[in-house]
């Protein structure tokens, strides 16, 4: 038996010399057999050398629970090779999830108390590796009488276990908390380096701890720069700086200390300027203590020199050779860029280099930090770069460096043409890395630069002809057609070159967008629409619009189908209403639960002519008469409080009639508040498909003899409401009637609580500050129930 | 935190996993395989710093790792760990194994997992650093060593000696053995098996 089982230098030799993987399974199965006879026929001698065979195929990938039990009965041995291997064996396949881990307990409670320090120092390590909340109460005791035990390498272990069990047992921080300063005294480095470890651990979890060690700060100065100052080599030194790990553990700590606390910032002033200038910075362990001196030179309350020195140093290190000290140089940076925001500008260009490099994580982190630098004063030039970065850079960084100069440039764009450029470069360049909602924001942003609807129906018309296959591009694209195609036949525009299309050129453009295979749905959506639109705009004859819509009634997809029946409906029986349903839309709000409402827009007319294009007599005629009921003055009651102020008149409000709920009464306004003049309204609507908002227009008038300047509202609602104000129309109401300043409240009530509303006006009127802070009476039914 | 170690070569063939916070099985074999493809794709001059795979927590992770001939050293650690201390540590880690192994090379890692597993031990404990000066590391493994021989030699004696009369397969042991003009009888062992 011993025989055909093979030592562990055999196993491993066979299968390095198994060809294949299923050749190096079958050696390993085999084996694994033999393993789990010699578990069962329990010989102890051997046991060590099967479990260390165990462990080399567990670690290849191969299961191994079987030898759990076998780790615990090693671990019970009284031979030190026996509970090596246990000891390893738990640590590798025993975990908190199985039940057996609890019975190593006893052994590591004996082995912990027994004296042979390699054996104490097994069971600490296994301890802090795998010890669960349950086992570190049971042993928290022993590690404690184990802190102040006389062998150094006993005592450093067990201040690194005393750690762990406090992550996993927060409340043992009381028994490991005093034995800290005693420990503080040591000279043994590596039970300075778990003490420093322990009292950061410590003092991040509880504020109580952190006051109480502030005390050691002095202390902790005390070592740093003994440390500092040695210049004989020690056993400790790397490349000449002694102790880097332990001196960058001290000033981790002293970060947290001094942090927020002026005292103890004070003291450390002069060491960390010490470090800063003294470090040899001509290897990697010099540079790792500067780079945690420079963190916490800015962490916490150090002298104003002190800082610009350490942001100089930052700035000296982007500039290495080093590509990992760039890299370091950025993520430092990174994160001061919110606090310390104009000292990070000034190495803005060493940054913007940075973004040319062809490591990819640098390039990462110098792309974060470029977008985080964009300011209103550098965002034509940031974007200029950046944009070039977005056309060469790799595939995992384009989403977020697209949606980054998107965001960009929507919060700093110095002008309108701008920003429609940039976007549109976006598109071009990367189009389908954007995210969804980047076609829904430019559609709004063109729609409401009336200006510039020219310009940008020409420069969409020429980008889509170069290239169909950017989805969001060409969805933005089609929709400008449609609404604008009349402009983009005019012919005569100042800002782009002069482009002469004629009309079947635009029609052939869009039809080729709908039959090309790269279109998704939702573009051939638009395509559809954008033809249906230029009927009215263009002056052809429509025949081949009426071709394309009436091939795309028997499509496959759905919602195309039901789009072109409709569109063709139009054409047929409703030829009087398409110029008006298909007149350009007015400005869409952004973002809010209207969503696309383009795509509502024209849900309402399908639903319309849906129940028209049913041919029942008796449902055209009542549709007609609605029609008719519409034209007269009497009709007002029966609409839907208007949503967006529309310019097409009743037949737009015909369109919401059929999906809208059954139309509320529109709520009357209230004045609240009356002084010298100034007057407060209130004005309340109910959005019919948001039953628990409620806008609430506040306007102030003023009719008396002077100004009301500095105007401020603000305003309260009880717990279970949201309330949201939106930026005012202004801060001043001028005399004699002047224009009115309104500000929009949204309250969103989901419980249908009564609504009760605090207002606090603040302004100044004939050369007097006024305050008037008042709860709104009165307040209609209507506007919560 | 660290939160593993991990070495492979070239190939992506594990030579030491060692994981600090806890994984299923599954997860530890695709985490190997992972980093080793996050690896491998990276030149030799370009920086030591990655970003953590997916699975091992994606960007909160950094992968800070060193190339030696035909080994990756990779630490995967949080952003409480100087990058640049963990570099000096890898160095620190390879370094106390050349010392342990004379000249070490990826054969011994290789041969001898469960020793290095036991210098591992020595330098990060539970995550943490716990000594960096080679020197108390390698008198450490040392004395261990020694341990392990003493109860591997003469004390050992009497449990192997039995261990070894258990195997002896004494059926085909012969009755009698015939030498020229000297005949033994060989006596009936069968009471000791």
């Amino acid at each position: 038996m011993v025989a055909t089982s093979l030592k562990l230098r055999e196993l491993i030799q066979e299968i390095r010399e198994a060809k294949t993987q299923a050749q190096e399974r079958e050696v390993i199965q085999k084996e694994c057999a033999h393993i789990r006879a010699s578990f069962r026929d329990g010989d102890p001698l051997h046991r060590h050398c099967q479990l260390a065979k165990l462990l080399y195929v567990h670690m290849l990938g191969y299961p191994a629970h079987f030898g759990q039990m076998e780790c615990l009965k090693l671990i019970a041995s009284p031979r030190f090779t026996d509970k090596r291997v246990g000891y390893l064996g738990a640590m590798l396949l025993l975990d908190e999830r199985q039940d057996a881990h609890l019975l190593i307990t006893n052994s590591i409670k004996n082995d912990l108390s027994q004296g042979i320090q390699a054996v104490q120092g097994l069971a600490l390590c296994t301890l802090s590796t795998m010890g669960s909340a349950e086992m570190c109460r049971d042993l928290a005791n022993e590690v404690e009488k184990l802190l102040l035990q006389p062998s150094p390498y006993v005592r450093k272990k067990a201040v690194l276990t005393a750690v762990h069990m406090i992550r996993k047992v927060p409340e043992l921080s009381n028994i490991f908390l005093p034995p800290c300063a005693q420990l503080l005294h040591e000279r043994h480095h590596g039970i300075l380096l778990g003490t420093i470890t322990l009292i950061t651990e410590l003092c991040e979890r509880s504020p109580a701890a952190l006051k109480h060690f502030r005390k050691v700060v002095p202390q902790l100065v005390q070592i740093l720069r003994t440390l500092v100052t040695t210049t004989y080599s020690t056993e400790h030194s790397i490349s000449g700086v002694s102790d880097p790990f332990l001196q960058v553990q001290i000033l981790r700590l002293l970060r947290i200390l001094g942090r927020n606390h002026e005292e103890s910032s004070e003291i450390m002033n002069d060491l960390l300027a010490q470090v800063a200038t003294n470090t040899d910075t001509s290897r990697n362990a010099g540079n790792a203590v500067l780079f945690e001196t420079v963190f916490t030179i800015m962490d916490i309350r150090s002298a104003a020199g002190l800082r610009v020195l350490a942001v100089n140093i930052l700035g000296r290190f982007l500039l290495n050779s080093d590509r990992n000290i760039r890299y370091v140089a950025l993520t430092s940076l990174l994160r001061l860029v919110q606090s310390d925001h104009s000292a990070v500008q000034r190495h803005r260009p060493t940054v913007v280099e940075c973004l040319r490099e062809p490591d990819a994580s640098l390039s990462r982190r110098a792309l974060e930090l470029s977008l985080a630098l964009v300011n209103s004063a550098n965002v034509r030039a940031m974007t200029q770069e950046l944009q070039g970065f977005l056309e060469s850079c790799p595939p995992d960084l384009r989403a977020d460096c697209a949606s980054g100069i998107l965001l960009a440039a929507d919060r700093f764009a110095p002008t309108k043409r701008w920003h429609i450029d940039t976007i549109l470069r976006v598109l071009t360049t990367a189009g389908t890395y954007v995210r969804d909602d980047a076609v829904a924001n430019l559609t709004q942003l063109i729609g409401g630069a009336q200006e510039l609807h020219a310009y940008s129906v020409r420069r969409l018309y020429s980008a889509l002809a170069e290239d169909i296959s950017q989805q969001p591009l060409v969805q933005v694209a089609a929709w400008c057609i449609g609404e604008y195609g009349d402009l983009l036949l005019e012919g005569s525009c100042e800002e782009t070159e002069p482009l002469q299309v004629e009309e079947e050129e635009v029609l052939a453009l869009l039809e080729r967008v709908l039959q090309s295979h790269m279109s998704l749905p939702a573009t051939r959506g638009y395509a559809l629409t954008a033809l249906m639109k230029l009927s009215t705009r263009l002056h052809g004859d429509n025949n081949r619009i009426r071709q394309v819509v009436s091939i795309y009634g028997s499509c496959q997809d759905v919602e195309l189908q039901q789009r072109a029946v409709e569109y063709n409906t139009l054409f047929r029986k409703y030829d009087h209403m398409r110029a008006a349903i298909l007149e350009k839309m007015p400005l869409v709000e952004r973002g809010g639960p209207q969503g696309d409402e383009e795509a509502k827009e024209s849900k309402a007319a399908a639903r319309l002519l849906e129940t028209a294009a049913v041919p029942t007599e008796p449902q055209a005629s009542k549709l007609l008469d609605l029609l008719d009921l519409l034209d007269g003055p009497s009709g007002d009651a029966q609409h839907p409080p208007p949503l967006d102020p529309t310019p097409g008149g009743a037949l737009i409000h015909l369109l919401d009639l059929p999906c809208a709920p059954p139309p509320a009464a529109p709520i009357p306004n209230l004045r609240v508040f009356e002084r010298k003049g100034l007057q407060l309204n209130l004005s309340f609507v109910r959005p019919p498909e948001t039953p628990a908002l409620l806008l609430i227009t506040v306007t102030a008038t003023n009719d008396s003899g002077g100004d009301v300047t500095h105007f401020i509202c603000q305003a309260a609602v009880p717990k279970s409401f949201q309330l949201q104000l939106q930026a005012p129309s202004g801060d001043t109401v001028p005399a004699q009637g002047g224009l009115p300043m309104t500000q929009l409240l949204r309250i969103l009530n989901p419980n249908k609580a009564p609504l009760r509303l605090k207002l606090r006006l603040t302004y100044n009127h004939f050369g007097q500050s006024v305050q008037e802070i008042f709860e709104v009476n009165n307040l209609p039914v209507e506007t919560w129930q | 935190m660290i939160q593993a170690i991990l070495v492979f070569n070239n190939h992506g063939k594990p030579r030491l996993v060692r994981f600090y916070q806890r994984f299923p099985e599954e997860i530890q074999q695709q985490i190997v395989r992972e980093t080793f493809h996050l690896v491998l794709k990276r030149d030799d001059n370009i920086c030591n710093f990655l970003e953590g795979g997916s699975l091992i927590g994606g960007s909160d992770y950094k992968l800070i790792y060193r190339h030696y001939a035909t080994l990756y050293f990779v630490f995967c650690v949080d952003s409480s760990e100087s990058e640049l201390g963990i570099l000096d540590l890898i160095q620190v880690f390879v370094e106390t194994l050349d010392k342990c192994f004379e000249n070490v090379c990826e054969l011994d890692l290789i041969f001898h997992m469960d020793k290095v597993h036991y210098i591992l031990q020595e330098v990060v404990m539970g995550g943490m650093v716990l000594e960096t000066n080679m020197n108390e590391i390698v008198a450490q493994i040392e004395a261990q060593n020694r341990l392990e021989k003493s109860e591997g030699g003469l004390s050992a004696a009497p449990a192997r000696a039995v261990s070894a009369v258990k195997n002896i397969n004494l059926p085909e042991m012969p009755r009698n053995i015939n030498i020229g003009d000297l005949n033994i009888k060989v006596p009936n062992l069968s009471q000791f098996v």
